[in-house]
């Protein structure tokens, strides 16, 4: 754990340089699609009487985009290194050439990975009579560290909210008075071999890794509303392999869940049933896929064309209401994993439970009605956010991850590595020690 | 039954759309597009491309330095930077030499004999000759610099003539000095000299030093004193200031140094009422416009005291 610490230490410092160069790459590795963004930072617009200028938004500006057919990736993660590698140096290529400039620095985000929540929680008694950095770097330190099992890897380690004292829910306890400290820290596990295969990938197309994401965190980040992520809401995002499920509440994520099914496991599921091709499939999904079936749907009929000589094969027709038929118990199970996803992390507790759809997959017809029967009422569909420059193509909800990772590099959330080192972990950097005992003492 | 316009049930026989069964296959397999990975070399050769560092050596420095290269091992050598030169000179002689560029003719407008006979043998070339060979320039200024010559305009006309227009100043008054008589223009610059002055009885004389410098206020007063003119023989400068009219009998009309035209004016009114001009005086001094002077001649002199004497003899009588 310690090296990926530092890992996360070194790919701060890179997103630093990168946002000093003033151009930087984004990179969706997901099982449908393989997308990358070219972000260049500007100054932000200032602010006049008409229009406030967005927080983060304004600050950056599209200026390549492609989105490709991704190969080799399975459930949000690397399943052929060498095919994902091509296409990760094809979107990039492409972006590249659009944005008519070299990048150097990429921010990945996938979705697979087996993400798992942890609630950490630590204590200390502040050291002064106010409570300075090193306080809060202490107290992060003495957080007791689960056994998040053999060969895995911190993604995230967000400090969710600091109490002192008896005051409960301070986001920064730096200057207050008090004598306790303590934190509640939510902390992202993934499986370790992914990010190492991520890692690979992007080191052999010459690019350097500026920073890492769980694509659930970062479509949270884009599809909730401010309010949203203030009183508590869960935001769904159905990708094609994976279906990703993170809880925000106080504008931090508390928890974060892969399921292992999405949009391609319906179109697999169609696939099978109606024994055409995977690309047809998706193509009758897409074009006239639902989950709810009316009288209509019955007269509704789907031309199954196929080249295999067959005649009787290749002039199949279906009624819309087979096709849902199929869907709809896959789209359902999808569904109840998420349900009982959301019931260990305990939603039900929060004081908002809003649920926001997003993702390639929520785009099916009536998926908020049936997801308002399974998750709750307060289900909507959401969109990312706009981003300038983004192309008119990508700002579906399929891109929510995308936009959320461009908010992400713009604008990251403290996580435990931007924090100061305690002093007593410092070891053997007797100088840097010299130098703050200097700094502290006069 | 199926309505006779539907399409047909079973795909045309074989004869009859032959050629469109022969394209078919071949549309029909072409594999759906998927973007084609760039192999890792060119992948980073195009990054290498996208450096604005590459982009601009390559674009910039590269050609620059191979241009400059080249030029310098090619002119490192000295017969050949001797053959380029000389070849450069035959390739300027050459377009110079053109008939398009030939003078053949000098045409000479509005000039006398004497400055045509001039601006000819100004010409620093001799005809026919190319127009890059006459500096027009300074030919134009030698021929600005004789005298009798105003103005000049010089025009190459196509077919190879040189047309010079020459305006001549027009000589309007005789200046006497003493290294003879000059011909001077309105503006009192010199045109010509001449031997005799009887060349030129139609012109009027003035003398004195400075005497061109005032030409214009010179003929003013001949103008206003056009009268007595015939008894005048011409002007004479005094000390660079004002004028004299020199009558005959070396009689003098002493003109003020401002004014002289009104002063002329008042003489002649004088001369009307009592007939001045035939009196016996040597000098009418007119410089001071309030008490004008007449200096009588010996004789006169003598004879008025003599009419004085009687006229107090005869009133003491």
């Amino acid at each position: 754990m310690t090296e990926f610490h530092k890992t996360q230490r070194a790919m701060r410092t890179m997103r630093t340089t990168a946002m000093a160069r003033g151009v930087i790459a984004l990179l969706d590795i997901g099982t449908s699609k393989v997308s990358c963004l070219v972000l260049r930072f500007e100054n932000p617009e200032a602010a006049n009487d008409v229009v406030t200028p967005l927080f983060q938004q304004s600050a950056m500006r599209v200026i390549g985009a492609k989105t490709i057919a991704s190969q080799g990736v399975r459930y949000g993660e690397i399943d052929a290194m060498a095919e994902t590698e091509r296409a990760i140096r094809t979107a990039v290529q492409a972006a590249q050439k659009m944005a008519n400039t070299r990048v150097d620095h990429v921010i990945a985000c996938f979705a697979g990975g087996d993400p798992r929540s942890y609630g950490l929680a630590g204590e200390v008694d502040v050291a002064g009579s106010h409570v300075e950095e090193q306080d809060v770097a202490r107290v992060l330190a003495a957080c007791d560290m689960p056994d998040i099992g053999w060969g895995r890897e911190v993604l995230h380690a967000h400090p969710v909210n600091f109490a002192l004292d008896h005051r409960s829910g301070l986001s920064d306890p730096r200057g207050h008075v008090g004598a306790k400290l303590a934190t509640d820290m939510h902390m992202l596990t993934v499986d370790a071999a992914s990010v190492q295969n991520i890692i690979t990938c992007i080191r052999r197309c010459d690019l350097e890794l500026a920073g890492i994401a769980s694509s659930a965190y970062v479509a949270g980040l884009s599809a909730l509303v401010e309010d949203e992520q203030e009183l508590g809401a869960a935001c769904i995002d159905m990708g094609g392999g994976a279906t990703g499920v993170s809880i925000f509440l106080k504008k931090h994520m508390i928890f974060a869940d892969t399921v292992r099914m999405g949009g391609d496991t319906v179109t697999r599921d169609i696939s099978a049933g109606l024994q055409v091709p995977m690309a047809l499939a998706e193509r009758i999904k897409t074009f006239h896929g639902g989950v709810h079936a009316t009288g209509m749907d019955d007269r509704e009929m789907i031309e199954l064309s196929a080249n295999s000589g067959d005649w009787e094969k290749d002039r199949r027709q279906i009624s819309r209401t087979e096709l849902i038929g199929i869907m709809r118990p896959r789209v359902e199970e999808i569904l109840e994993e998420v349900r009982a996803s959301l019931d260990v992390a305990g939603f039900d507790l929060l004081p908002s439970q809003q649920i926001v759809l997003t993702g390639g997959a929520s785009q099916i017809p009536g998926l908020d009605m049936l997801a308002a029967k399974i998750l709750g009422q307060n289900v909507r569909l959401g969109r990312p956010m706009r981003v300038q420059g983004m192309p008119e193509a990508m700002r579906g909800p399929g891109f929510a991850a995308m936009v959320g990772l461009a908010l992400f590099a713009a604008c990251p959330q403290d996580e435990w590595w931007d924090f100061e080192i305690p002093l007593e972990r410092m070891g053997g950097r007797s100088f840097k020690r010299a130098i703050r005992w200097f700094r502290d003492n006069w | 039954m199926r309505p006779l316009i539907a399409e047909p049930r079973y795909p045309q026989a074989p004869g009859a759309g032959a050629a469109k069964l022969a394209l078919k296959p071949a549309a029909a397999a072409r594999p759906p597009r998927r973007s084609v990975a760039p192999t890792r070399l060119s992948f980073r050769l195009e990054r290498l491309w996208l450096t604005p560092v590459v982009r601009v050596v390559t674009r910039v420095g590269v050609p620059v330095f191979c241009v400059t290269l080249g030029l310098g091992l090619w002119l490192g050598n000295d017969d050949r930077r001797a053959d380029l030169i000389e070849w450069s000179q035959d390739l300027r002689m050459q377009i110079e030499n053109r008939p398009e560029f030939q003078l053949s003719t000098l045409a000479i407008e509005g000039a006398s004999p004497e400055v045509e006979g001039a601006v000819h043998a100004l010409l620093p070339v001799r005809l026919p000759a190319s127009r890059f060979a006459l500096d027009l320039d300074g030919y134009r200024a030698a021929i600005l610099r004789l005298d009798a010559v105003k103005t000049v305009a010089l025009v190459v006309q196509p077919g190879g003539t040189l047309s010079v227009r020459v305006t001549e100043r027009e000589p309007v008054i005789l200046w006497r000095t003493a290294l003879g008589l000059q011909m001077l223009d309105e503006s009192g610059h010199r045109t010509a000299s001449l031997t005799r002055r009887d060349a030129r009885p139609d012109l009027p004389l003035i003398a004195g030093e400075g005497a061109d410098q005032a030409v214009p206020e010179a003929l003013a007063i001949l103008a206003a004193a056009k009268p007595i003119l015939p008894r005048a023989r011409g002007l004479i400068r005094i000390g660079e200031r004002r004028w004299d009219i020199v009558l005959d009998n070396d009689r003098r009309i002493l003109l003020p140094e401002k004014d002289p035209v009104q002063a002329i004016d008042r003489a002649l009114a004088l001369n009307a009422a009592e007939d001045l001009l035939s009196r016996d005086f040597s000098r009418l001094d007119l410089r001071n416009a309030t008490r004008p002077t007449i200096r009588l001649s010996a004789p006169a002199l003598v004879a008025l005291q003599q009419a004085a004497a009687q006229t107090t003899s005869g009133a003491s009588r």
